[in-house]
C-alpha cells in the first residue's frame, strides 16, 4: 500500500489536470475572406471589410465584408424578389422539405460548425458541440414540420406570411440565434435578411454554404455582415415587414422607437436579470450545479442567465461554501479543449464592461470572491466571480453584467423571495429550487418572467416558447408560439388597422 | 305639469370611487346639435397617475381570481347592463344623436360582447397555452398570463359605449386592469357604465375611466413606467406614432389605431397577455 | 396519533456523536428525513457531464494502473469451486503474465466458504490483515438477499472473519429499509460490524451493500448511505451485482457526495465501492474522474475506493497493452480467470 500511496501522490496532480484535448481544427476549411450572402451568392460588401478574431487568442480568423446601405438595399430587394416570385408561391410541404434538408446538413457538418463557433465566439467546445449546434439542427427539424401545418398554429385557418423579415442577432449564441430566427420565418413563408453580430459572423458564413448545398432558392435567406449601422439600416429599411431582434434592451428600445408607426411587426428578445431562488429544502447538490450552470454557462453571456442568486437566509453560508468549492473545480481556458468549462469573454469591450461593473460591485461594498484560475496570457478572460453581501440597490444586483459574475442575495420567506425576484424592470427568466412541488408551482405562478426553470436552469428546446415580460422584450421564440411572430391571422375577423398614421 | 328632472353629475371613475378631476376642471358635453347635456370632468395628468396607481393595486386581486370567477363577474356586468338598457339607449340617443333602434343595437351589441368575453375567462388559457413536448425529462407548460396594467384610448369616432366595451372587456378577461380614456365627445355612457361596474363585483381599480381630452392624457399614460400595455384603438386622430415611441421607453406592448370598433376576437385577449413557460424536472427515481 | 415505540438502538459511536446518546428509531428517522433531497434529472446530468472529461495520455497509463489497484476481483457464483477461486487468485496476483509490471488488484471477493481457498491460493501475496498485499473480501449476511435472521447473519460474518477474511461485504435489509424500519437496518449493521472484530481486537473492514437497484430512488440511496455510515460502515457499496441496475455513475456520484459531506462534517473518510456493471476501462475512468472531482484524488486509493468487478480487469489489460505496444490487442492476449 505504501507504494500505491507514493504513486498516487506523485501522479495525482497530473491526473486532474486532464489533457489539453483540443478539438481538431482540421474539420474547418475557412476562407481568408467572406463576402455578404445575397441572392444566393457571396458578394463583396461595399463598406470597409473588418476582421473577426478569436477572443481566446486575439488571432485573426478571417476578413469579413461590411454591408453598407446599398448592400442592405440589395439584400432586401433580393429577399423581396424571392418572396414575391418563389417562396410565397411554394407549398408549405416544399418549404418544409428545404428546412429538413438544412437540418440534416447542419447535423452532417455539426463538428465543423461547433469548432467554428468556439473559435469565433470563445465558448467551450463542449457547449457548442453538445448544446448550440444540436439545438440548431433541432430548431430546423421542428419548424420544418410546421411549414405545411400552419392552419394549426392557433391563428385560425390559412394564416398569412408577413413578407420580408429583417433579423438582427447577438454574439452570445451566433448560430443558435440564427436558427431561432430563420427556421420559423421560413416555415411561415417569409424571406429573410439577417445580420449576425460583428464579432461572431463566422458560423453564419458556413451556414450560407449549407444553404447553397441545400439548394435553397436564391434570395430566400440573405446574410449581411457588419456593425450596428448595418443593423440599423436593415431594421429601418422601408421594404421589410417584420423586425426580429435579440440583444440588449437599449438597442431593443431604439428599434421599438424607430419602427413605431411603420406597421412592421416586431419581436424583441432583450436583456434579463434573472433571479435563481434557492429554498432551504432544495436538492442541494443539484441546486449548486444549477447555480453554476445558470450563471457560468457560456461565460454568463446569456440573456436569461441566473445572475441574481436569491438564497434562503438559513442556508446562505452553506450554499456559498459549496458553490465556492464547486467553482474551484471549473476549468477555464482554450475554448477548443473538450475539458474546458469556461471559455473566453467574447470581446475586449465586453470584458471591459464586466470588469467595470465588478469594480462597482466592490466599491458598493459587496464582497468579491474569484475562483483561482490561471488566466491565459492572450485573449479576453474573466474568472468565475461571486459577490456576497450584495444589497438589492447595488448595480450588480440590478444591471445585466452579461458575464460570469453572480450576485448573492438572501430572503427569509417565499413572499420575500417573490418580491425580490420581481423587483426588476426585466422579466425574462427565473429559477426555483425546492423539493416541495406545491411551493414551486405557486412561486412559478407569481414570478413575472417568461421562462421559469424549476430544479433546472438554462434549458432550451425548439418546442418550448422563450421570451420575456416587461423590458425583456415581447414575442416568443420556439414552439407554436414562435410561429405567431411570423404570421398574420387571416381567417378570423381581424380588426382593420391603420398603417402610417399621423405624425 | 311636467316634473323637473334631476340631472346626474358625471365624474371620473378611479379605484372604484367617483372623484371629480383633481384639477377641478370640467368640459361641456352637448348633443350633436350643441344642446347642453352635462359637465363632464376634464381629467388631468394627475388623475391619470392616480388611475394607474389604482389599476396597479388591483392587479393582484383581479388576476388572482379564478377564471371562473372573473367570467362570472364579467357576465354580471352584462346582466346589470341589460337591466339598465333603457338608460343607456337614452344616453346614446342624446349624445350620439342616434335613432332609438341604432342606440338599442349598440347597447345590445355591447351587452352581448360582455357575454362573449365573459365566457373566455376560463378558456383562453387552454386555447392560447400549450403543453410542450421537449426532448428531455421535463414537464413543460406554456400558459398566458395578464400583462398587468393596460392603458387604453377608447374608440373616438362612433359608438361610444360599444367602442369602450370592445377594448376594456378583452383586456379584463385574462386579469389585466385598465385605465381607459373614454370617447371625448360622448363620454356619458362611459361614466354610466362605471356605475354598472361599481355594482357588479368588479373590484375597485380593475377598471378606471377617465373623461376629457385623449390628446392631453394619452401621452402621460404612454410614457408611464408602471403601465404594461398601450391600446391606441381610438388614437387615430392623435399623434399616435409619438405615443408609440413614448411607450417604447419601457417596451410596453402596443396595439395600434383601429378604424371603427374592434370586433370581438380572442386575439384582443391574447395581445394583453404574456406567455410563461415553466419547466420542471421529471423522474421516477 | 400513535407515537412510535422508541427502540434503544445498539450503540454506534458515529450516530451517538451526531444525533445524541438517546438514539432511538424516532430520532434516527428524523435525522434521515432531514437530509436534502435529490433531483434525479440534475444528478444524472452532472454524472453525464463528468463522463465527458477526457484525460491525458500520460494520465491514462496511470489511470489504468490505478483501476487495477482498485479492483475487487470477484467471483460470486453458485458454481464457485476451490479451483475457480484459485484461478481467480492467480489472476489477482499476476493480471498480465506478459507484463510483470502490471499492478496487483486490491482484493479478491468471494463467498464466505471460499475464503480459506482464496487465502491459501494467494499465499505470500495475501495481506492477511496487514496493509500490504491482496485482501480477501467475503460477502456475508445472507448475501445477496439478506433475508435471514440476525444471528445467522452474525454467524455468517464471524465465520468468514475467522477464516481470514480481511473485508466483509454485507448487505442491508432492504425490506426493513423500504418499510421505514431504519432502526432494524441500523442495528444489523452495528451488530455485523461487531462481528467483524477479530480475536486480536482489530476489525475486518466492513463494506455495506445498499443494493441501490432495489432501493430504487436516489432519495433512498442518500438515506441508506448516511444510515450505513452512521452505523459504522467503513465503505458504502452500491450493489451485489445480482440485481439490475447495479452500479451506475449517478448512484456512485450521489454516494460520493454523501461521503464528501460526511468528511466535511466529521473529518472522517469513508470508502465507496461501485460494484457490478462496470466492464470497460472507458467507464472505469469516468468513475475515477467522478471521484477526483467530487471528493478529491486522495480517494483514489484502495482503502477509500474500489471497483467490484470481474470482466473489467481484462478490458483494462487490453487497453494497457495498447498503450505499451501502440497497437490494439485482442481477447486472446489476456487470460480468462
Amino acid at each position: 500500500m505504501t507504494e500505491n500511496d507514493k504513486a498516487v501522490s506523485a501522479k495525482a496532480p497530473s491526473f486532474l489536470d486532464y489533457a489539453p484535448a483540443p478539438e481538431s481544427t482540421s474539420v474547418l476549411h475557412l476562407k481568408k475572406h467572406y463576402g455578404l450572402f445575397i441572392d444566393g451568392e457571396f458578394v463583396d460588401g461595399r463598406g470597409d471589410a473588418f476582421t473577426t478574431i478569436s477572443p481566446a487568442t486575439e488571432k485573426e480568423i478571417a476578413s469579413i465584408s461590411n454591408a453598407n446601405n446599398a448592400d442592405v438595399d440589395a439584400a432586401v430587394a433580393a429577399a423581396r424578389k424571392a418572396y414575391d416570385r418563389t417562396w410565397s408561391k411554394l407549398s408549405g410541404a416544399d418549404r418544409g422539405k428545404y428546412l429538413f434538408r438544412i437540418a440534416r446538413l447542419v447535423q452532417e457538418r455539426a463538428r465543423e460548425l461547433a469548432v467554428a463557433e468556439s473559435l469565433d465566439n470563445g465558448k467551450p467546445i463542449k457547449e457548442s458541440r453538445d448544446v448550440d449546434v444540436p439545438l440548431v439542427a433541432a430548431w430546423f427539424f421542428y419548424y420544418a414540420g410546421w411549414a405545411d401545418k400552419l392552419d394549426y398554429a392557433g391563428l385560425g385557418p390559412n394564416p398569412q406570411s408577413l413578407g420580408v423579415a429583417a433579423q438582427v442577432i447577438p454574439w452570445n449564441f451566433p448560430l443558435l440565434m440564427l436558427a431561432w430566427k430563420i427556421a420559423p420565418a421560413l416555415a411561415a413563408g417569409n424571406t429573410v435578411v439577417i445580420k449576425p453580430a460583428e464579432t461572431t459572423p463566422l458560423s453564419a458564413m458556413i451556414f450560407a454554404e449549407i444553404l447553397q448545398q441545400a439548394d435553397l432558392p436564391k434570395g430566400v435567406v440573405n446574410i449581411v455582415t457588419g456593425a450596428g449601422d448595418t443593423g440599423q439600416a436593415l431594421v429601418n429599411h422601408p421594404d421589410v415587414n417584420k423586425v426580429a431582434f435579440t440583444g440588449s434592451t437599449g438597442v431593443g428600445r431604439a428599434i421599438a422607437k424607430s419602427v413605431a408607426g411603420t406597421g412592421k411587426k416586431v419581436t424583441l428578445e432583450l436583456g434579463g436579470k434573472a433571479a435563481n431562488i434557492v429554498f432551504d429544502d432544495a436538492p442541494i447538490d443539484q441546486a449548486i450545479e444549477g447555480i453554476v450552470n445558470g450563471i457560468f454557462f457560456n461565460q454568463g453571456h446569456v440573456c436569461c442567465a441566473g445572475s441574481r442568486l436569491l438564497v434562503q437566509e438559513n442556508i446562505h453560508d452553506e450554499v456559498v461554501d459549496r458553490l465556492k468549492a464547486r467553482l474551484s473545480t471549473l476549468r477555464m481556458g482554450d475554448p477548443l479543449d473538450k475539458n474546458t468549462d469556461i471559455g473566453a469573454i467574447n470581446s475586449k469591450a465586453q470584458l471591459d464592461r464586466i470588469r467595470e461593473l465588478s469594480n462597482v460591485g466592490e466599491a458598493e461594498g459587496a464582497e468579491r470572491w474569484t475562483a483561482d484560475c490561471a488566466i491565459p496570457e492572450n485573449g479576453f478572460w474573466f474568472a468565475p466571480t461571486i459577490f456576497t453581501n450584495v444589497s438589492t440597490s447595488s448595480r450588480i444586483a440590478r444591471e445585466e453584467v452579461f458575464g460570469p459574475v453572480l450576485s448573492v442575495l438572501t430572503f427569509r420567506t417565499p413572499a420575500e423571495a417573490i418580491a425580490k425576484a420581481n423587483n426588476t424592470p426585466y422579466g425574462l427568466s427565473a429559477g426555483i429550487w425546492s423539493d416541495k412541488g406545491s411551493r414551486i408551482l405557486a412561486v412559478a405562478d407569481k414570478l413575472r418572467a417568461g421562462v421559469i426553470w424549476a430544479n433546472t436552469f438554462n434549458r432550451f428546446d425548439p418546442a418550448s416558447p422563450f421570451g420575456g415580460y416587461k423590458e425583456s422584450g415581447y414575442g416568443r421564440e420556439g414552439g407554436r408560439h414562435g410561429l405567431a411572430a411570423y404570421l398574420e391571422s387571416a381567417g378570423w375577423a381581424a380588426p382593420a388597422v391603420t398603417k402610417g398614421g399621423k405624425k | 305639469m311636467t316634473r323637473l328632472t334631476v340631472p346626474k353629475t358625471y365624474k371620473l371613475y378611479i379605484g372604484g370611487k367617483f372623484p371629480r378631476s383633481e384639477s377641478g376642471r370640467t368640459y361641456e358635453v352637448t348633443t350633436k346639435k350643441g344642446a347642453f347635456l352635462a359637465n363632464a370632468s376634464l381629467a388631468s395628468r394627475k388623475d391619470a397617475r392616480d388611475a394607474v396607481v389604482a389599476a396597479r393595486a388591483a392587479v393582484n386581486g383581479w388576476s388572482g381570481a379564478t377564471g371562473y370567477n372573473r367570467g362570472q363577474v364579467l357576465y354580471r356586468i352584462a346582466e346589470l347592463l341589460e337591466g339598465r338598457r333603457e338608460q343607456f339607449v337614452d344616453e346614446l340617443m342624446a349624445t350620439e344623436s342616434l335613432s332609438k333602434s341604432a342606440a338599442t343595437t349598440q347597447v345590445d351589441t355591447a351587452i352581448d360582447a360582455w357575454v362573449w368575453y365573459a365566457g373566455w375567462a376560463d378558456k383562453y388559457v387552454q386555447v392560447a397555452g400549450n403543453g410542450n413536448p421537449v426532448s428531455g425529462p421535463y414537464f413543460n407548460l406554456s400558459t398566458p398570463e395578464p400583462s398587468g396594467v393596460i392603458a387604453i384610448v377608447a374608440p373616438q369616432d362612433s359608438s361610444s359605449l360599444l367602442g369602450l366595451v370592445s377594448v376594456i372587456a378583452p383586456a379584463l378577461v385574462s386579469g389585466n386592469t385598465v385605465v381607459v380614456v373614454a370617447h371625448q365627445n360622448a363620454p356619458l355612457s362611459a361614466i354610466s357604465l362605471s356605475e354598472v361596474l361599481a355594482t357588479s363585483d368588479v373590484p375597485g381599480g380593475a377598471v378606471n375611466i377617465l373623461t376629457g381630452s385623449p390628446a392631453e392624457i394619452a401621452p402621460w399614460l404612454a410614457s408611464h413606467a408602471d403601465v404594461n400595455g398601450l391600446d391606441l384603438a381610438g388614437a387615430e386622430q392623435l399623434e399616435w406614432v409619438d405615443l408609440q415611441i413614448a411607450a417604447a421607453d419601457t417596451l410596453k406592448r402596443v396595439s395600434g389605431p383601429v378604424v371603427g370598433v374592434p370586433a370581438p376576437s380572442i386575439e384582443r385577449i391574447v395581445q394583453w397577455t404574456e406567455t410563461k413557460t415553466v419547466w420542471h424536472t421529471k423522474s421516477l427515481i | 396519533m400513535t407515537i412510535e415505540k422508541a427502540i434503544a438502538l445498539a450503540p454506534a459511536e458515529r450516530a451517538v456523536n451526531l444525533i445524541g446518546s438517546d438514539l432511538t428509531e424516532k430520532s434516527l428517522k428524523l435525522h434521515l428525513e432531514g437530509l436534502s433531497g435529490v433531483d434525479a434529472v440534475g444528478l444524472e446530468q452532472r454524472a453525464a457531464g463528468l463522463g465527458t472529461r477526457s484525460i491525458k495520455t500520460t494520465s491514462k497509463a496511470w489511470a489504468l494502473d490505478t483501476i487495477i489497484k482498485l479492483i475487487d476481483l470477484t467471483t460470486l457464483e453458485g458454481a464457485d469451486t476451490p479451483g475457480k477461486v484459485r484461478s481467480l487468485a492467480a489472476k489477482a496476483m499476476l493480471p498480465d503474465p506478459a507484463d510483470a509490471l502490471t499492478p496487483q488488484v486490491a482484493a479478491v471477493c468471494v463467498y464466505g466458504d471460499m475464503v480459506p481457498y482464496a487465502a491459501d491460493a494467494l499465499g505470500s501475496a495475501w495481506s492477511n490483515g496487514s496493509d500490504n498485499g491482496i485482501n480477501v473480501a467475503a460477502v456475508a449476511t445472507a448475501f445477496p438477499s439478506g433475508r435471514s435472521s440476525l444471528p445467522i447473519k452474525i454467524m455468517d460474518t464471524k465465520e468468514a472473519v475467522a477464516n481470514g477474511a480481511d473485508e466483509i461485504d454485507m448487505v442491508i435489509d432492504r425490506g426493513a429499509f423500504l418499510s421505514g424500519k431504519y432502526g432494524v437496518v441500523f442495528d444489523q449493521i452495528v451488530a455485523v460490524k461487531e462481528a467483524c472484530r477479530r480475536e486480536n481486537g482489530t476489525y475486518a473492514h466492513l463494506k455495506v451493500i445498499l443494493e441501490t437497484g432495489e432501493l430504487n430512488t436516489y432519495d433512498n440511496v442518500r438515506k441508506a448511505s448516511w444510515l450505513s455510515i452512521l452505523a459504522g460502515g467503513d465503505f458504502i457499496k452500491t450493489s451485489t451485482g445480482k440485481v439490475s441496475p447495479a452500479a451506475t455513475l449517478p448512484v456512485t456520484l450521489l454516494m460520493l457526495e454523501v461521503v464528501r459531506d460526511w468528511h466535511l462534517l466529521t473529518g472522517e473518510k469513508i470508502g465507496v465501492k461501485p460494484a457490478g456493471g462496470i466492464r470497460s476501462s472507458k467507464d472505469a475512468i469516468k468513475y475515477l474522474v467522478t471521484v477526483a472531482e467530487t471528493v478529491g484524488e486522495e480517494w483514489l486509493q484502495p482503502h477509500l475506493f474500489r471497483f467490484g468487478a470481474s470482466s473489467l480487469l481484462n478490458d483494462v489489460l487490453l487497453q494497457r497493452q495498447k498503450l505499451t505496444t501502440g497497437h490494439y490487442s485482442g481477447p486472446d492476449y489476456v487470460t480468462i480467470d
